[in-house]
């Protein structure tokens, strides 16, 4: 079946049923998405369908076949760029595992409302777990990043 | 059946990791892009001693001895090395040193390698600045030669050798000729005035590659030839495989081989998502004759009965029967403690690759000296045969301190029955880690104090119930008795005892340890006691504690900057807990709001460090954060229970953990100090339980002393 990843056409022969984590990370050598819960619990695994955000974990890659999919590995997008940069300046990772997943959920949430709120911070990230409990940083990278975008993401 | 898909970055990996001796210090900087850094890469040309290596392009490679999981262990200790050398920051990266305990050893603990009890930076602190400096003598010296003026005429400056002739070089163009160079017997450390870099916000040198994904997780890893394995493990402690009809899962896609490794059924294949799928399509017979079939409410039920009775003494001091007999108010309280599971974000894995003479090992190794003795033995290998790669790890919190070495023998046990040199990852989901135990202990306290007539406190007993974690079970270990016995009130008559009994769920240490447990019912019940004195909790403190400068420096600036003598509104509480561990001296003031319906929020923690010279102000903070994060997770949600054995909890949606909306304001404030430094990865954790509990006291008059507290 044919995916679309980061603007590429990708190619996966194999069980249609399996999650799109493990053709990202496996197959297509696309790592920086993170197994972490394999149940949609943590957002480790957050990538982009269409722009918005879905748990890679439980998405069947058959399900995503005519669908635009966006991992942390995007290198042509403004908004996951200023979100990574925001990241980098505020020194938000520790063990780093679930970075990649809450930087795809930061994007997502910038994508869809410029400038956030806490509230609609907490809405869009509650669902990313940070057992490092990074989370200061990491809002005040949003707020940093929503600022370089110009409120425009 | 899928083969293994050969592409361009195992292509790389597998160039990169044959690449002779070299290869076996590619800790972690084999990323996705398949490229090592130039020094990591190329021979270095300077390699004054096991911690610096300095190549002709003037890169610096700094030999990380302590794991990086988090706490920004690879940072602080670059900074110690890169202060010395007088180096500038952008030109340092770091690797992950191999095994090897007479190098890599932590002083903490001899000649035994590996994190833990937040002693990386307290045990290295001297020897990495030598290991710069040392470095810096041996470039100076080869300057000198090669200019003819003399050394001491020369200076270092951001990675720049200079003379004041204008004669200058940087490290790449002398590191051939600072090899021929003696290594110096003695070396001048700097001045504190002088340091450039210690004291410095400096960026984390594992930042960039982790937030962009290409950081190199266990999980991550890729070999050719690289098999897959999971483990359907029993669902009891104790129990053995029966039986297993390997051929219904045979034939699935992708399956290789399926056979029993004694306490579990191994299922090796091409892919992850084609072992677990039959793993979930496996049916295994268990053998539970020897199993454990308890429940935590049983458990705590004669742990309660066994506190009746005095315990095994931890420390006694004065006479506390006979001051309990004249005190004028007794006060008493219990505290009870579950299981709790670390659930770091990257569930456990290890990949390896055996050969009759050689076993290679890759993943997040924290007890490095104690898993390599482990491969040895289940081998029947030489110590120098194993080999241990230390890679990032997704976070630990103590599990990863594996005192069995678990999860890595496993791995082992499953590689010894597949061909010679096949390379394999042994990966668990976050079931296999929420239900393998190692949990923090349970633990019931009881605590009795008596006060004389003014309200000052005569007498202290502590009995706690609870598993050791390494000790025998014969003594108040520390494990068991950090922050009990170690309690710092001046109390004439006291009493610190315990009851260990032996349980078959394995445990293990848990972010902060004894403190974590401790912490929670000392600091919670000298609040009860202040009340009980009439009192206020940080004043009743502090003159309990006019011998205990560090801890009352802590004190006083949390309260200060909390404000702690400004009134609240109704419905919320301020709480104060003190703790010393691991050496840091720690104060943490949490802020409440309790809704009527009894729901509440921590709104605000107030922080102040004494972890002795501050390395990085920047790291610190974020380890305050994390370690209250952390500790405040637990302190609201965190429990594992068992229910007639079997852990009731397999993923998050059971075993809650704290999430952005939950997570408080956290004001961290660092004690000025050029004390020697001490840890900061561990201590933040211990007093955030009790700070909560004392201000949700203070909001609503009702006492909340078991964990978790909703």
């Amino acid at each position: 079946m044919k995916l679309r990843i980061n603007g590429t056409e990708r190619d996966f022969q194999g069980d249609g049923e399996t999650p799109l984590l493990w053709v990202l990370r496996d197959e297509l050598n696309l790592t920086g998405t993170k197994y972490g819960c394999g149940q949609a619990q943590c957002g480790a695994c957050t990538v982009h369908m269409n722009g918005k955000p879905i748990r890679s974990c439980i998405t069947p890659v058959n399900a995503i076949t005519d669908q635009s999919i966006t991992t942390i590995e995007e290198q042509n997008s403004p908004t996951i760029s200023a979100v990574r940069d925001a990241w980098i300046n505020a020194q938000v990772a520790q063990c780093g595992y679930c970075q990649p997943g809450q930087v795809m959920s930061a994007a997502a949430l910038l994508s869809a409302t410029p400038k956030p709120t806490d509230a609609q911070i907490n809405a869009a990230m509650s669902g990313n777990i940070c057992r490092c409990a990074t989370y200061a940083r990491i809002r005040a990278a949003i707020h940093a990043a929503a600022e370089d975008l110009g409120g425009q993401a | 059946m899928n083969g293994p898909i050969e592409n361009f970055s195992r292509r790389d990996f597998l160039k990169t990791s044959s690449a002779g001796a070299a290869g076996l210090l590619l800790g972690v900087h084999f990323t996705s892009h398949g490229a090592a850094p130039a020094s990591a890469s190329s021979a270095a040309a300077f390699v004054p001693n096991a911690f610096v290596k300095i190549g002709i392009d003037s890169r610096v490679t700094v030999i990380a001895k302590h794991i990086e999981f988090g706490q920004g262990v690879f940072t602080g200790l670059a900074t110690l090395i890169a202060d010395e050398l007088d180096a500038d920051w952008q030109q340092i990266n770091v690797q992950g040193a191999p095994a090897n305990g007479e190098l890599y050893g932590n002083l903490n603990w001899g000649k035994s390698q590996g994190t833990g009890g937040s002693s990386s930076i307290n045990n290295a602190y001297t020897q990495m600045r030598r290991a710069g400096a040392s470095a810096r003598a041996m470039l100076i010296n080869a300057a000198a030669k090669q200019w003819q003026v003399p050394a001491t005429e020369i200076t270092v400056d951001d990675g720049v050798i200079a003379h004041r002739s204008g004669l200058h070089a940087r490290f790449g163009e002398l590191a051939k000729a600072a090899a021929e160079e003696s290594i110096p017997k003695n070396v001048t450390l700097k001045d504190p005035a002088q340091f450039k870099l210690i004291g410095k916000d400096l960026p984390r040198v594992d930042v960039v590659e982790k937030t962009l994904g290409t950081a190199t997780y266990t999980q991550d890893l890729k070999m050719p030839g690289m098999k897959i394995a999971v483990v359907a493990h029993p669902p009891l402690y104790g129990a053995k495989v029966d039986s297993f009809d390997a051929s219904t899962v045979a034939k699935m896609p992708g399956i290789e081989r399926v056979f029993s490794i004694g306490d579990g059924v191994a299922i090796v294949g091409a892919s992850f998502w084609q072992v677990n799928k039959a793993r979930a399509a496996l049916e295994v017979s268990w053998d539970n004759s020897n199993a454990y079939t308890a429940s935590s409410a049983k458990i705590f039920k004669e742990y309660r009965e066994l506190a009746n009775d005095p315990g095994v003494v931890g420390r006694l001091e004065g006479d506390p029967d006979a001051a309990f007999e004249n005190a004028a108010q007794i006060v008493e309280a219990s505290y009870e403690f579950p299981f709790l599971a670390h659930a770091s974000m990257e569930p456990m894995n290890c990949v390896v690759r055996l050969s009759k003479k050689q076993c290679e090992m890759w993943y997040g190794a924290q007890s490095i000296s104690r898993d390599q003795r482990a491969a040895a033995a289940e081998l029947g290998l030489a110590i120098e045969q194993v080999t241990i790669n230390m890679l990032y790890a997704g976070g630990s919190f103590g599990r990863r301190a594996s005192i069995k070495s678990d999860y890595p023998l496993e791995a082992l046990k499953i590689a010894q029955q597949l061909p010679e040199g096949t390379p394999l990852k042994l990966v668990w989901t976050r079931e296999d880690d929420m239900r393998a135990g190692f949990f923090r202990p349970l633990n019931y306290h009881a605590l009795k104090a008596g006060l004389d007539a003014d309200g000052n406190l005569i007498a202290w007993q502590h009995r706690m119930v609870g598993q050791t974690i390494f000790g025998d079970g014969n003594s108040v270990d520390v494990s068991i008795g950090e922050g009990a016995t170690t309690l710092p009130y001046a109390i004439d008559n006291l009493r610190v005892d315990a009851h260990i009994p032996k349980l078959p769920v394995p445990v293990l240490w848990w972010r902060s340890v004894g403190h974590s447990q401790n912490g929670h019912s000392t600091e919670s019940f000298i609040d009860e006691l202040a009340h009980a004195a009439g009192r206020d909790p940080l004043a009743f403190r502090l003159d309990l504690l006019k011998h205990e400068p560090r801890y009352t420096g802590v004190l006083k600036l949390a309260a200060e900057k909390a404000g702690w003598e400004k009134p609240l509104a109704k419905g919320k509480g301020r709480g104060i807990a003190v703790q010393r561990a691991f050496k840091t001296y720690i104060a943490e003031v949490a802020e409440v709001s309790v809704a009527e319906d009894g729901s509440f929020s921590v709104d605000r923690v107030t922080v102040a460090v004494d972890c002795g010279l501050a390395i990085n102000p920047s790291i610190i903070e974020a380890q305050m954060q994390s370690g209250i994060g952390y500790g405040l997770s637990a302190a609201r949600f965190g429990a594992i229970t068992l229910k007639d054995g079997y852990v009731e909890q397999g993923n998050f949606d059971g075993y809650r953990v704290l999430r952005i909306n939950e997570m408080p304001e956290i004001d961290v404030h660092i004690v000025p100090s050029s004390e020697h430094p001490t840890g900061v990865g561990e201590p933040g954790t211990a007093p955030i339980a009790p700070a909560v509990a004392n201000a949700l006291f203070a909001a609503t008059g009702q006492r909340y002393r078991n964990l978790p507290l909703g």
